[in-house]
């Protein structure tokens, strides 16, 4: 039977034509349609392949054996040199065995070992997270009374990006829900003829709850994204190690400067969340309340106790923390590649919204428990 | 010997790759001023120049990564920026890259890795790309039970063979190597240079090698052009670059380093 590529006649077989890569699928189905024995055929006749790539050469030892094609020199001498030198070349190649070893495992097996691993995943990051908290404490401790080692530098510097910079977005957003928690009111307590108490709902909410809740939500979604991706990508450049084999510390060089800038700025950034959140509900009550700006600072100042203020911006500094060690020990858990870096990009991002509404609803439940 | 003396017929050879008055600049900094070269079919040619000399951004603006700020660069006959992106695409193709740190798709596994140009560009399906992926890691000399493991598993050697084996995917007309010996330890770069004279000679394809490594030269260059003053200083075989009279050459052909490199590449020869 006779194709473009392969000839086979009673004990000859011609191999013709261009065996390249771009004609891959027509070659596979020639030699397909040639019948088993074709392969063992006495004499092969390679005079009139035209060209011939790697591509080629892997489906003729495939058709041929490795052996045979690898003593191409000895029954076809007239092959040129190079020809000879690549059908060698591949036929060793594939002469070693190709297969990589099975990975068979039934579905429910491979589901339960999953579960397990996540398990064990979520208990170790808990336990990491402890430990690398531990770790900075005792750094902190270490550097308190050496001010030389404070890197004030450092510090200013993150306080301008991680906090400065995201004045603008904090205060807008929390000037909107304020907007938007104001109608909501509004729309509830009018069939009351309460709508008075706007005011209180809108001063409650946002001094307990909202002020802290989104400036940190924003942070976690900005800042902790930024430190995972900056100490990641050291990480994965070797510049981590770099540090410590001359003798420094990185938790003090890299991390200390970002939880201080934190701690620092999202305090900062509460009072803005605070005071955009009630400009927003002041507006909105202004406009179609009816309830005149001096009013509501009026009834601000007399029926909310500063209490509520100092309540919400406690949560400040707890929520600052946990942010920023996420995002750094994030970070240092990157390993060598890209992919890395944006997989802890992500798991930082969700782990420290995920702990600061944890953190948050805890410290309601203690909040309402005590009366405060 | 006399693979190296059926080379120099191939002077009179249309080049594959023709750069000519080539200007780079980044900002003030001149990188490359009137620069000219050319690459012929089937040959090793060796880039040696001093660091910063601008060897990687000319690599980088034949492949067309880099827009030359002037000068032409033509290769098969066209110029790159001439073409429409299927055109481009197609000559693309025609070339292989090996990047210095492999830039192996971390995302992939080494077999995906190499099928991802066979499945995109010959259609072939998962199975068959796979397949002949599994070919190419054993044809650059990596074990079967690396075909399943991610780039950020290998060790610095391994990279470079599967980095070559991707470079070799379409079976390339032109090769690139940027520093594809360096980071490797003797006997590796060694065998890598042997293994790219071989995979040379039976598949035809030239080789662009920018390199450091004086071994690797004198074992498989068949041509050096030396790259300095912003432009090509000289391009010959190893003896006539020798012969050039400036000092950088003569240091860096005639330093110890150099004699110990040439010492060993003539006894190899010898015993040939």
């Amino acid at each position: 039977m006779s194709t473009q590529w392969v000839d086979y006649q009673e004990g000859e077989l011609a191999i013709e034509g261009e065996w390249t890569l771009a004609h891959y699928s027509q070659l596979k189905a020639a030699i397909a349609s040639l019948p088993a024995q074709a392969g063992q055929v006495h004499e092969v006749n390679l005079e009139n392949l035209r060209a011939i790539d790697t591509a080629g050469a892997a489906l003729l030892v495939e058709l041929l054996g490795a052996e045979r094609v690898g003593d191409v020199h000895a029954w076809a001498p007239s092959l040129s040199a190079e020809r000879q030198a690549l059908l060698a070349r591949v036929a060793q190649a594939m002469s070693m065995s190709l297969a990589p070893k099975p990975v068979s495992e039934s579905w429910w097996h491979a589901m339960l070992a999953m579960l397990g691993q996540q398990v064990e995943a979520l208990w170790h990051q808990q336990l990491q997270l402890m430990g690398f908290t531990g770790l900075v404490v005792a750094t902190f401790a270490r550097i308190l009374w050496h001010p030389r080692r404070w890197r004030i530098t450092a510090i200013v510097a993150h306080i301008q990006q991680s906090g400065f910079n995201a004045v603008p977005i904090v205060a807008l957003l929390t000037f909107m829900v304020g907007a938007v928690v104001a109608f909501l009111g509004a729309t509830v307590l009018r069939n009351f003829g309460a709508t008075i108490y706007t005011i209180d709902l809108v001063a409650f909410s946002f001094l307990r709850e909202f002020g802290v809740l989104l400036a940190a939500i924003l942070l976690a979604g900005r800042t902790a994204s930024a430190f995972t991706a900056q100490l990641g990508s050291m990480k994965a450049n070797e510049e981590i190690d770099a540090l410590r084999t001359q003798g420094l510390d990185p938790i003090e060089l890299l991390v200390l400067p970002r939880v201080m800038a934190m701690l620092i700025t999202l305090p900062l950034l509460t009072f803005v969340g605070m005071l955009s959140g009630l400009a927003g509900g002041a507006m909105v009550a202004s406009l179609s309340l009816d309830i005149a700006l001096s009013q509501f600072i009026g009834t601000l100042e007399r029926d909310i106790a500063v209490t509520h203020f100092l309540l919400g911006l406690s949560k400040a500094p707890v929520f600052a923390f946990v942010i920023a060690l996420i995002g750094c020990l994030e970070g240092f858990k990157v390993k060598g590649s890209a992919q890395s870096v944006g997989e802890h990009t992500t798991s930082s991002v969700v782990q420290s919204i995920f702990m600061v509404i944890l953190l948050d609803a805890l410290a309601a439940l203690f909040f309402m428990e005590m009366g405060w | 010997m006399s693979d190296r003396q059926t080379k120099h017929k191939t002077a009179d050879q249309e080049p594959v790759i023709s750069v000519r008055g080539l200007v780079n600049r980044f900002g003030d900094n001149v990188v490359h001023d009137n620069l000219n070269l050319d690459v012929l079919p089937g040959e090793i040619l060796g880039i040696v120049g001093g660091s910063g000399s601008g060897k990687s951004v000319l690599l980088r603006s034949i492949v067309g990564l880099k827009r030359p700020d002037e000068g032409r660069v033509e290769v098969f006959g066209q110029a790159l920026d001439s073409l429409d992106s299927q055109q481009r695409s197609q000559m693309e193709r025609r070339f292989g890259v090996l990047f210095q740190r492999g830039a192996l798709f971390s995302s992939l596994n080494l077999q995906e890795n190499i099928a991802l140009p066979l499945i995109e560009h010959a259609r072939l399906s998962r199975s068959d790309a796979e397949y002949l992926a599994r070919v190419k890691l054993s044809l650059v000399g990596l074990p079967a039970s690396a075909a399943l493991q991610s780039p950020e598993s290998l060790s610095g050697g391994m990279v470079k063979r599967a980095a070559l084996a991707r470079a070799l995917a379409l079976d390339p007309d032109v090769l690139f190597l940027d520093e594809p010996t360096a980071g490797l330890d003797p006997i590796s770069a060694a065998a890598f240079d042997e293994l790219l004279v071989t995979l040379r000679d039976a598949l035809r394809f030239s080789v662009f090698l920018v390199t450091h490594d004086l071994d690797t030269l004198y074992s498989s260059c068949d041509r050096v052009a030396v790259i300095s003053q912003k432009r090509v200083l000289a391009a010959g075989t190893l003896d006539e670059i020798a012969a050039t009279q400036d000092d950088w050459v003569q240091a860096y052909f005639h330093g110890p380093r150099g004699r110990a490199a040439q010492q060993a590449a003539s006894t190899h020869h010898l015993q040939e």
